[in-house]
């Protein structure tokens, strides 16, 4: 008899159903033979603005640079209707910094919090640390999940930890990262992906991966959770958003998700509200791709900051 | 700010145009002749008749161009230059024709965009499944029966083939390039030359293929591709120098052929209708099933005689997935055949359309429950929306009869003996798809479904390397594959 809690991930995944990876892989292929031209490109390529959670996750993090990448998000080019981001994206030691950079723009701050990546903390570190980042003024919460509780089958516990910080959260947004990768099979992220859901408040995200193991969100494990939020809404009434995050870094790679999200959920999810996008690479190339759709011509290279440590 | 109410307590998901794509018409040009001659024995001819057939695009119901009808003397010049071109053609080395084989394959990709924009224009069929299906498997054909050719000895182990002659071939209008491949390649393969007769409406690639044989440098003679309507065709499968006589098309047609062959010892592969079911199970990957479903009945309009017309569902998880199905239809772009994101093109032709027609009425009159996406149609040209019929029994002619076209018929089972039972009560046994999670039951029904293929958690794959045909009135013989090729050739 296989013990107790492994006969209890199983059953999730039963009660989920279950995924089939040729196919899905399949699936997600063709969202990129959509052909996008003109004032579709246009539309698509400044929604991919507005729903960027702009990132800087590094340990040579400063106040400076967190400022810098503050103004980038409220004005990212100079050139007047390219929207906002959606947000700035920051560790929680580096929130009050972020939040005297913005004031009372409509930018919001996220704030990864949890022990990010790993998660592995006690759970009142963790609480601890959610808490002083809604103290200091984040409106969001990027949370990881106990993958190693998952995998071990004690998905209560799972659960229950995200509920917890859930309250922790208070009024701030939370976004559940699955990091899927280390998850590794689509059934176990689908099932992770209800597990998170059945304790999410409407208009809470989950997410892919932290953007720190070898592979982040793909298209595929993308429409894993988008099929995950189309049933359990049909289910429930609750829309749950939704945020690739990681290795999305070409504004072509950024419209085939948005092609996903339109063919999956709708209308209703193209918004900031519902979708995101972590990252920061990919700021420049939508803003290059919306320059060239305005002007006719690629700009240099060195028109725009390459690297995200140069905002 | 994150709230604990549902905001949209209907449950109902919005697919509307807030973000509309905008039009993305193919612009390569498909070099499409105003007239087309017949191709005999190296050069494009007149026909003796001096009739031409206007050739329609379904796209807009416009005339694209002329097609020459043949006469049964000109069937008999195309025979006599194939019959010449034999001897030569079947001595030369294996690696001689392969070479030739290979030439083809590489011109076919080279101008695989011009090739699939006069395919989308001719057949109705949209841009995206003649640029990412019809032409890389025509060229791949070519590539593989190419390989074929230097190493025939060894198709056959302890005996050695010899070509058979000169050999007719008809072929329908649902993949006019890509059924010309299956058909060619292996009989070239083989050292056969050959006299080819393509469909009526669609025989625009086929003449912009010969001219593509031209610049291949084929010697004149090995291939003829001879045009014109039934009267043509029924000339061709009864020529009396035709040692071998391959169809694919409706099984009326094909019963006629082998009556009319029958005691002239010639030899005769038939690859004809189909009314495949499609089996979900209650543990299938649910919307992977549903995409598979969608591909299996609405790839290339349904005209597909390995179509998945009849979905066979487990009653348990009926609802769910005709819940799943419905929605996923509402953002299937139906429309102009031309434009990069059409997934649903035009009916091949208005006499295909009026078919379809009917048949969805005798499903309404027998009292099925029909379901259509709410897709605007063009006002030009001949189309027709994905359709539904759920609450289908067996007895219905919808359950039966080939319809051919966007139409799915779906029928409910319990156990899997009862999936197989419902899955074999038909006349046909062209090919047959499995959805489940377990895979030993793959093993066992794929053993117990009476079809030619049998995809499991997945539909509609196709590849040289594997054999295609069917059952009982779906026809007989191989296409792909070692059996395919050994089709045209005699072991000595």
């Amino acid at each position: 008899m296989p013990p107790r809690s492994t006969a209890s991930l199983r059953a999730l995944i039963l009660e989920a159903g279950p995924v089939d990876q040729v196919g899905i892989e399949e699936r997600v292929q063709k969202y990129a033979t959509r052909s996008i031209k003109k004032n579709s490109k246009v539309f698509a390529l400044k929604l991919a603005v507005s729903m960027l959670d702009l990132t800087t996750l590094e340990g040579k993090d400063t106040p400076g640079k967190v400022a810098s990448l503050c103004r980038k998000a409220q004005r990212p080019h100079h050139t007047p209707d390219i929207p906002h981001t959606a947000a700035v994206c920051v560790y929680s030691a580096l929130v009050r910094h972020a939040r005297r950079a913005l004031g009372k723009s409509p930018v919001r701050i996220a704030s990864v919090a949890t022990a990010f990546p790993s998660g592995q903390t006690p759970l009142a570190t963790r609480l601890a640390e959610v808490r002083a980042a809604v103290a200091d003024g984040a409106d969001e919460i990027d949370m990881v999940i106990n993958r190693g509780a998952f995998l071990a089958g004690e998905i209560a516990l799972v659960q229950d930890e995200i509920a917890a910080v859930r309250e922790a959260c208070g009024q701030a947004t939370l976004k559940v990262i699955l990091e899927t990768s280390e998850l590794e099979t689509y059934d176990n992220i689908r099932a992770a992906s209800f597990l998170a859901m059945r304790v999410l408040r409407n208009g809470d995200f989950i997410k892919t991966s932290t953007g720190k193991t070898s592979s982040n969100a793909t298209l595929a494990n993308n429409q894993v959770m988008l099929d995950a939020i189309r049933d359990h809404f049909l289910a429930t009434g609750i829309e749950i958003a939704m945020k690739p995050a990681g290795g999305i870094r070409t504004a072509k790679q950024a419209l085939t998700f948005l092609v996903a999200v339109k063919e999956t959920l709708g209308d209703a999810w193209l918004t900031p509200a519902r979708y995101r996008f972590g990252a920061s690479a990919l700021l420049n190339d939508l803003l290059r791709q919306l320059e060239k759709e305005r002007t006719g011509h690629y700009q240099a290279p060195y028109s725009f900051s390459e690297a995200s440590g140069s905002y | 700010m994150a709230s604990k109410k549902p905001a949209n307590p209907a449950r109902e998901l919005l697919f509307g145009d807030l973000w509309e794509f905008d039009p993305a018409p193919e612009s390569a040009s498909p070099h499409i002749a105003p007239r087309y001659d017949l191709f005999i024995n190296g050069k494009f001819t007149p026909p003796r008749s001096k009739k031409y057939l206007a050739s329609i695009s379904p796209r807009d119901a416009s005339k694209l161009s002329e097609i020459a009808i043949a006469n049964a003397a000109d069937v008999d010049a195309a025979y006599k230059a194939a019959a010449a071109a034999f001897p030569k053609w079947s001595a030369l080395p294996g690696a001689e024709r392969g070479k030739y084989l290979f030439r083809i394959a590489r011109l076919l990709q080279d101008r695989a965009r011009e090739f699939a924009v006069a395919e989308t224009l001719d057949g109705g069929k949209p841009i995206r499944e003649s640029r990412d299906f019809d032409l890389p498997m025509a060229a791949a054909h070519f590539f593989h029966h190419a390989g074929w050719a230097d190493k025939l000895a060894y198709a056959a182990p302890g005996r050695s083939l010899a070509p058979l002659g000169v050999v007719g071939q008809v072929i329908p209008w649902n993949f006019p390039l890509l059924m010309l491949a299956w058909k060619l390649a292996p009989a070239l393969a083989c050292g056969n030359t050959v006299v080819l007769k393509p469909a009526e409406t669609t025989s625009i690639t086929a003449m912009k293929f010969a001219a593509l044989l031209g610049e291949a440098g084929l010697p004149p003679g090995v291939v003829n591709i001879i045009t014109g309507g039934g009267d043509t065709g029924h000339a061709v499968v009864t020529h009396p120098t035709a040692a071998k006589v391959a169809f694919t098309g409706s099984t009326a047609v094909g019963k006629a052929i082998q009556r009319a062959l029958a005691g002239t010892g010639k030899r005769l592969t038939l690859e004809l209708g189909g009314k495949a079911a499609n089996i979900v199970f209650e543990d299938a990957p649910l919307d992977q099933a549903v995409e598979g479903i969608v591909n299996a009945i609405f790839f290339n309009q349904g005209h597909v005689c390995c179509a998945g017309s009849r979905l066979l569902v487990q009653e348990s998880i009926a609802d769910d997935v005709l819940r799943k199905l419905k929605l996923r239809m509402r953002h299937l772009r139906v429309g102009d055949p031309l434009d990069k994101n059409t997934d649903v093109g035009a009916i091949n032709s208005m006499a295909q359309l009026e078919r379809i027609r009917a048949l969805v009425q005798s499903g309404l009159d027998e009292g099925a429950e029909l379901y259509q996406c709410p897709a605007s149609l063009p006002s030009k040209g001949f189309y027709f929306p994905p359709t539904l019929f759920s609450n289908v029994t067996m007895s219905q002619r919808i359950a039966r009869e080939e319809i051919f076209g966007p139409v799915l018929s779906i029928l409910t089972f319990r156990t899997p003996d009862e999936a197989v039972e419902k899955a074999n009560n038909t006349d046909y046994g062209l090919s047959a798809g499995v959805w489940t999670d377990k895979g030993s039951r793959i093993l066992k029904l794929s053993s117990e479904l009476r079809a030619g293929v049998v995809w499991a958690n997945t539909y509609n794959k196709f590849d040289p390397t594997s054999p295609f045909g069917g059952y009982k009135h779906s026809g007989f013989g191989r296409e792909g594959g070692r059996q395919g090729l050994l089709e045209y050739a005699q072991l000595v």
